[in-house]
Formats: structure tokens, sequence, C-alpha cells
């Protein structure tokens, strides 16, 4: 890309300027004069109208290129730099298989899923202005943003429905990637990544339940957490539990509370986990799933279809991996 | 029939999402077969016709020798992408302008909920409870799901299928998949619209009877045949156990192997490839509705009991 450039100025000699014989006034005149020639050729009319005719085409400013630092025209060469030098878009790669836009492939299940991590992030940090991870003030809160914060019901139905919509759109993403084998070689490691990826889906899911410290998420966390309980060899309960010295005040069960009941410690630890750690985790690995994605090809397809005929003896494809 | 009670459970709105995976899984697996069956269609002819198989684009989508491959991103992809973002958020808006996510009573541990449900996503383990103890529940099961999950893809030595959709090359991982994601929605469904007060089973359309008293005898299956004192019990469970491995590895291996094409697959399977696909074939997918159908058809609980654990 060629900034347009000034012309270099041809270096002229400096002026000789009569000295002798111009008294001081003069010379202030001839100078603010200049000035204001110079002004008023900036204020002419055929100048300010090439500069309005420049502000008509946006991508033409400074202030667009300095922000997206490539021409935007339709040819080939800006379409890949624009995606390729984009911080957000070059997860993309410039091209893509012909049928892959099609959603009949994807379902756009895995991009959506992404989206829905963004807005619940979104609208969770709005969330966290009004919210006190503590008992007692926790349920107020809730009532608070429920009544009297402005848009807050909306803001609050918005972050309790992605959710759910989120657990959804994660499974049939998963579906979608059963049914077109995009888990065989050489994603079978991103699949692995995405498996981790549900889990830690629905324990965000999971740990925000409890936060409006109502008795739906009360209960249901109690009876989450009583599973806990009966962990082999780590819960109080467990088979081999007791034998593993575990009882209700050690356990894995009171790791996850911060005590031996639902209360002001889970509540506690149930924010931190939905607010920072699950989500500082699902970040770092959605990166590595993106990262995968591109470094194994691409998205698998949609493929041209290979045939039973086709199939290599399974000597040549051990050896093949081998090699490799 | 009571409708409302019915109507009262399909339309919490924390059970709204469930109900909305009722059409939409159905959508997109008819969606996906309906490609496959295309495919599977296309790869026919081209077995068929080997001189058609090396000029043929090999999709099932028009093709023109002089169109290209590839598209660019900008825009092709990213208006698509926005056009995806700007629908979804349209849901999302009308979706939380209707209907008022759920607020109870503030918590109290002196008044228990009945019933006390977990979200829907877990209703599935939740259900569990009911034929497993719950460290087989609640930890074991969960844990096995995950880790065959993820060895998915390590066992499947199908080379075929990678990138379109088919249901001929791929019966056995398809179908294996089918099997535990309908199984694991099943339970939900059962939690959801069955369970009532007390967990107890009414039938959609049943009114919740939140003082119904349940007289079930439930045995274990050494007591069926007689035999009450350890080590017997412990020892002839382990046999019972033992015997229902063989048995449906045995079965599987019958139903996987019916055709020629599975029997190569299965030539290019380690053993170990093998022997891993086949513990949690069993493991997860069979004992799961073996362990309910004992349950509710024989009530039978325990199937092997010993002295540190009950299965
Ligand atoms: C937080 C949840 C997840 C997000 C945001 C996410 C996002 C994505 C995106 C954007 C893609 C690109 C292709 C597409 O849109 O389908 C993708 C591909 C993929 N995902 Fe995920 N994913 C998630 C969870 C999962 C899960 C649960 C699995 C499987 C267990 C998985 C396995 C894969 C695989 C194997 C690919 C490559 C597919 C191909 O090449 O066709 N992901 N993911």
């Amino acid at each position: 890309m060629e900034p347009d450039k000034p012309d270099k100025p041809a270096i002229q000699p400096p002026e000789e300027k009569p000295v002798a014989g111009v008294s001081l006034i003069e010379r202030v005149r001839g100078d603010v004069k200049e000035d204001i020639d110079l002004l008023k050729d900036k204020v002419s009319k055929e100048n300010i109208k090439e500069e309005i005719e420049n502000l008509k085409d946006p991508t033409r400013t400074q202030l667009y290129k300095s922000m997206f630092r490539v021409k935007h025209e339709p040819t080939p060469r800006s379409r890949s730099l624009g995606v390729l030098t984009n911080v957000f878009l070059h997860l993309h790669p410039a091209k893509i298989n012909r049928d892959a836009v099609r959603f009949s492939y994807t379902w756009g299940m895995g991009g959506i899923t992404f989206y829905l991590f963004i807005v619940l992030t979104f609208t969770g940090i709005l969330l966290m202005f009004y919210y006190h991870p503590s008992k007692g003030q926790a349920y107020q809160d809730i009532l608070y943003l429920e009544n009297d914060v402005p848009f807050g019901k909306l803001l609050r139905n918005m972050h309790r429905w992605g959710a759910h919509l989120m657990v959804i759109t994660t499974w049939l993403h998963m579906f979608r990637v059963v049914m077109t084998g995009s888990y065989k070689t050489p994603r079978e490691f991103n699949w692995a990544v995405g498996v981790v990826l549900l889990v830690l889906t629905l324990l965000l899911s999971f740990t925000g339940y409890l936060l409006p410290d109502d008795q739906l998420g009360f209960w249901a966390v109690t009876v989450g957490t009583n599973m806990a309980r009966a962990t082999p060899m780590l819960g109080a309960e467990g088979p081999f539990g007791p034998q593993a010295g575990m009882t209700q005040y050690n356990d894995v069960r009171f790791g996850l509370l911060g005590g031996s009941i639902v209360d002001a410690n889970a509540l506690l630890r149930s924010y931190i986990w939905h607010c920072i750690a699950i989500p500082v985790i699902v970040s770092v690995l959605l990166a590595v799933h993106f990262w995968r994605v591109r470094k194994d090809g691409g998205i698998s397809g949609p493929a041209p279809v290979m045939l039973e005929s086709e199939m290599r003896s399974p000597g040549a494809r051990a050896v093949k991996q081998s090699v490799k | 029939m009571d409708w409302h009670q019915l109507w009262e459970i399909a339309s919490a709105p924390d059970n709204v999402p469930i109900v909305a995976m009722l059409f939409l899984v159905p959508f997109f697996a008819w969606m996906g077969f309906r490609q496959a069956r295309a495919n599977d269609k296309l790869i026919d002819q081209l077995e068929a016709d080997p001189q058609l198989a090396k000029t043929h684009h090999r999709k099932t989508w028009p093709w023109k020798p002089h169109w290209a491959r590839e598209l660019h991103v900008w825009p092709y992809l990213l208006r698509i992408e926005f056009l995806a973002v700007l629908i979804v958020t349209i849901i999302l808006y009308v979706w939380s302008i209707t209907l008022n996510a759920p607020l109870e009573e503030p918590a109290n541990p002196n008044l228990t909920m009945n019933p006390s449900k977990a979200p829907w996503y877990f209703l599935g383990l939740q259900e569990m409870l009911v034929y497993f103890d719950p460290w087989i529940a609640g930890v074991v099961m969960p844990t096995l799901i995950l880790v065959g999950l993820m060895v998915f893809p390590y066992v499947d030595s199908n080379p075929l299928g990678v990138g379109y959709y088919t249901w001929k090359q791929r019966k056995v991982a398809i179908g294996a998949f089918l099997i535990g994601f309908i199984m694991w929605i099943s339970l939900i469904i059962i939690g959801t619209f069955i369970r009532g007060p007390g967990w107890v089973w009414f039938w959609p359309g049943q009114t919740w009877d939140h003082n119904v008293v349940l007289y079930e005898i439930n045995r274990d299956l050494p007591d069926i045949f007689g035999i009450t004192t350890q080590p017997w019990k412990g020892i002839f469970g382990g046999v019972v156990v033992l015997l229902f491995y063989v048995l449906s590895g045995l079965l599987i291996h019958w139903i996987i192997l019916r055709s020629e094409f599975e029997k190569k697959i299965f030539q290019r399977t380690s053993l170990l490839q093998y022997m891993v696909f086949q513990f949690f074939a069993i493991t997860v997918l069979i004992s799961m509705p073996a362990k309910l159908l004992a349950r509710q058809l024989f009530r039978i609980k325990y199937v092997w009991v010993t002295t540190w654990f009950n299965i």
C-alpha cells in the first residue's frame, strides 16, 4: 500500500531580501498581508469544496487509514488485506472453501456460540455493577435490578436466556461436528478442547444459578454439591471416603462450598468461579480452539466425498502417520 | 388428563429451553440426514461408475469448471456472520422481553423445595440418581461420559466421511453418538416432564400429588435368587456384572460387524482402540438403559452388593 506522500519540495535558494530602505512597519505589514493571504487561500471556495469532496469518501481520510491500514476497495488484494490486517477479523483466513459459507454445513453453530459468549460477557459485566456477592444483599440486588434499575429486568433476562441458549448451541455445534466427521485426524485434539469447553459452559451456567440466592438456586446447588459428597476416595460418604480420612469438614464438597453447608462462602466462591475464573479459562481455551481450527487447515469441509474403493490399506495409513 | 399441570411444567420459564430442544434437535438432525442421504446417493453413483468418479467434483452442489474454488471471507463470509449475529440478537431480545427469568423466595435452608430440581441441562444426572448410587450417577458417570467423548476421535479408525455428511460410511460412529445424545436428552425430558414431588414418576398430564406415598419394594438381584449373605452376594453380583460385560460386548461386536465395509474398518482398528470403544459403549451406552429397565420393569435396586459399594 502506497500512502499519498506529498511531493518533495524542491530546494530553493533563500530569497534575497532588500535590507536597506524598508522600514520596520512596512516589513510587519508585509508579513501580516502574507499570513492573511495564506488564510484566504485556506477558506477559499475551491479549497473548501475540495476538502469536502475528500471527506465524502471516508475511506480516504487519514483517520480511516490510521485505523484500518488498507484501502477499502473491491480488489482481491484489498479484500484479503482487510481481513488479514485486522486483529478481530484475522481469526479468519482471507479465503475459504466456496461451499463453507453455506448455512447447511456448519449451521453457524460454533460462531453463534462464540457470539453468545460475548453477549454474556457484556451483559454479565453490566450485572456486576449492581450485584454484591453477600448473603442478604445478593437477593436485594436482584430485586433492585428487576424493579428499579433502568432496563435491569431486560438485562437480567438477556443474561439468563443467553446462557440457556449457549448451552443449546454448544450441544448442536458438537452434534454438527460429529455428523460431518470433523473430529477426525488432524482435528482430534481440537475436539478434546471442545469437550472441555462444553464442561466449562455447563459449569458457567451452574455457578450462575446460585447467585440470585433464591430458593431455586439454593436447592439446585444443594442437590448438585450433595453428589460431590459421594465422590470415591474424596467424599465423606463416597466409597472408601471414610477410609481415606474424609469427613464433612475436609472433603471435596467442603472445598467446593467453602464450608459444610451452602452459605455465604459458597456464594462468594460461586461468584468468583462464575465471574472471573471460568470466563478466563474459557477465553484461553477459545483462543486455542480457534487457533487450532486454522492450523488444522480451516474448517473440515464441505469436502468432496471419498469412496470406499479409494480407502487405502490399513498399513498405508499407519506408515503415513508414523512418517509424519 | 390434566392439561393445566402439563402447561405449568412446559411453560415454566426455565423449562422453555428444553421445550425448544424438542424442536431444534429433530430439525437439525433432519437437516444433517437430508444432506447425508444426498451424499450417499452420490457416493453410490460414483462407486458404480469409476469413469464419472474421476471427473466429478464430488459434491451435491452445482459446480462449473470456471468457478473459483475459494471465496473471499470479506464480504462473503462476514456478511453471513453479520446476519447471524443480527438474528440471534433479535431472538434474544424478543425472548427476554416476553419472558422473565424466574426468581423464587430468598434461599431458605429450612424450607425444602419439592421437587427440588437441578437446572434442566443437569437433569439427566439427577435422573440417573434414581438408578445408581450418587458416586456413580454424580461422579463416575459424568467423568466417563466426558472421557468417552474425548477418546471418541481416537477410537474411530474409519478414514471416510471427513468434511461431509454421510450415514452409509459412518453408521457406527454416528449411531453410537446418537444413542448417547438421545439417551441424555430423554433423561432430561423424564426429569423435566415426568418427575414430580418426591421425584415420583407422574405421566405427562397426570396431576402432581404432593402427598403421594409410594410403596415401591425394590429388591437386590442376589436376593431374588435367594442369596442373602456376604460374601456370596458380592461374588454373585460380580459374576453377573462380568457376564453383562461379556454378553454386551459380543452383542455390540455382532451388531457392528454386519457388513463387509465394517469388517474392513475393523481390520484397521487396533486392539487397544477396540477395547476402549467397547468399554465406553458398554459402560455408558448400554448399562444406563439396562439399569433403567431393570428398575422400572423388575424393581431391581442393586445388581452387585458388596460391603464397600453397591451397583
Ligand atoms: C464454548 C463453546 C464453543 C465455541 C464458542 C466453539 C466455536 C467454534 C467455531 C467458531 C468453530 C468454527 C466452525 C464452526 O463454526 O462450526 C469451531 C469448530 C470446531 N469445534 Fe468448536 N466451539 C465450542 C465448543 C466445541 C465443542 C463442545 C466441541 C466438541 C466436543 C467442539 C469441536 C470443534 C471442532 C472439532 C471444530 C472443527 C470443525 C471443523 O473443522 O469442521 N467445539 N468451534
